[in-house]
């Protein structure tokens, strides 16, 4: 079986569970949405300050949600052990990493709508049908930053004792790139780009998404083996 | 005793010994900048940690791809040594800075792009203390290296991207000094006091990794023959 088969076969999996149980998406969501909400609530009733800070605000919400995420993506795998028979059938580790991530990607992807739906309501943010499809666009390449580093990561905490604490600790200082690029180009695609900057702002997306994919899927192997 | 400890106390000596030559030079010899005035000595402690706390995370780096390459156990023991030394001096660093900070931009810390050194620094020290973290919560000695070499290789990336905050955020920090851009004054206590931190360094590491190797000696024996072997020491 090729990679991009192996690849697909986990993805498809992943997706599978996901559809039938529906928990993690169900929780996920409330999670952002009740995030988001708390931060409207310790700004108080500043709507000029909340639309100043939404850009910011929507990206920590969904920093916060891929801890959620990631966590949940597996714990299923340890449920009685179920990663030791992915181990043991004839698949590169590569492809289990890389078929986690994208399922990550998507995941987190899909919080999109809903939550930047949430955000625009709660914070009376000012945008248009363009503003909203660039925000979607932007908020899928910042959760495909997010998901790399943090694929490999769970796959390690999720292993040991502290696993709660340990994948924001490790998490999100290595993701600081991904916050401070997705915040400056969120707040671009809100409130106009006059300068011209976002195209640096998702080069710095992108090359962060394209180096921890890359160097990932190396790694992988020597987090699983036993 | 083996040489490699031996050696390394050498090295902390020769450190010591040179880091009191430097900071007589830095403090005393030397003469006040022309902009900063007495301001400038803090240079001399400030760029050699800067220099070193990277070079400690280089060290980590090349010990972390051997060990999965190898899997020898060596090169784990000189990975610790080296990540804990390189947040020594990171934290140091950071400290140093805000001192300087204070006294040149009137701020202990900016947290804009303005500075983009002093925040990417700050966020290399935070990685590298939740690789430390993430070690000591692993009870399996194996698993254990093979995590702290994956993590240090995810890290060693964003050492790189510190390295090169201030070219691709110019601001407020200097890119860099070169012998050409330094007064000739200036350059004595500067190398000497690199090479101070550099030996003092080597001296670190090699007395964690020293630690690291017995601890794993008695990780590897039965509870009996661990407390003899502690009494025997």
């Amino acid at each position: 079986m090729s990679i991009g088969r192996q690849i697909g076969t986990i993805l498809m999996k992943d997706l599978l569970l996901e559809w039938r149980s529906r928990a993690r998406i169900l929780s996920v969501v409330l999670f952002g949405i009740v995030a988001l909400s708390l931060f409207a609530f310790a700004a108080g009733a500043d709507t000029p300050m909340l639309q100043r800070y939404g850009p910011a605000y929507l990206v920590l919400t969904l920093l916060l949600s891929s801890t959620l995420a990631l966590t949940e993506g597996f714990r299923v795998e340890n449920e009685d052990r179920a990663i030791e028979g992915l181990l043991l059938l004839p698949v590169d580790p590569a492809a289990i990493f890389y078929g986690k991530a994208l399922g990550n990607t998507l995941f987190l992807a899909l919080l999109g709508p809903v939550l930047v739906g949430a955000a625009i309501v709660f914070y009376a943010l000012e945008v248009g049908p363009v503003a909203v499809a660039k925000l979607l666009g932007l908020w899928a390449l910042a959760a495909a930053g997010l998901s790399a580093p943090g694929t490999l990561y769970a796959a390690m905490t999720s292993q040991i004792r502290g696993q709660e604490v340990l994948l924001p600790i490790v998490h999100y200082p290595l993701v600081i790139p991904v916050l401070l690029a997705a915040v400056k180009s969120f707040d671009l695609a809100l409130n106009g780009d006059p300068m011209a900057q976002m195209t640096s702002w998702i080069s710095v997306l992108a090359a962060f998404s394209l180096i921890y994919w890359a160097v990932g899927g190396v790694l992988f192997r020597y987090v699983i083996e036993e | 005793m083996s040489w490699t400890l031996r050696a390394s106390h050498w090295s902390g000596l020769l450190g010591l010994a040179l880091l009191l030559v430097g900071s007589y030079i830095g403090l005393f010899a030397s003469p006040p900048g022309r902009h900063m005035n007495e301001v400038i000595r803090i240079l001399y402690v400030h760029v050699p940690t800067a220099w070193i706390h990277m070079v400690c995370y280089l060290i980590a780096f090349l010990c972390g791809l051997a060990s999965l390459w190898s899997g020898r156990r060596r090169w784990d023991y000189a990975l610790i040594g080296a990540v804990e030394t390189g947040v020594v001096l990171n934290v140091l660093l950071l400290i140093q800075g805000m001192i300087w900070g204070r006294a040149t931009w009137e701020a202990k810390w900016g947290w804009s792009w303005a500075d983009a050194r002093l925040t990417t620094s700050l966020m290399t020290v935070l990685i590298y203390a939740g690789i430390l973290a993430l070690g000591s919560f692993v009870d399996e000695p194996e698993r254990r290296s093979r995590w702290m070499a994956v993590t240090n290789t995810m890290a060693f990336l964003a050492v790189m991207f510190n390295y090169y905050a201030p070219q691709i955020f110019p601001g407020l920090h200097q890119v860099g000094f070169t012998p050409e851009t330094v007064d000739a004054s200036f350059k004595m206590p500067l190398r000497i006091n690199a090479f101070a931190m550099l030996f003092l360094a080597i001296w670190l590491i090699g007395q964690r990794a020293f630690l690291e190797h017995r601890r794993r000696q008695l990780e590897d024996v039965e509870p009996p023959t661990r407390l003899a072997m502690l009494e025997e020491s």
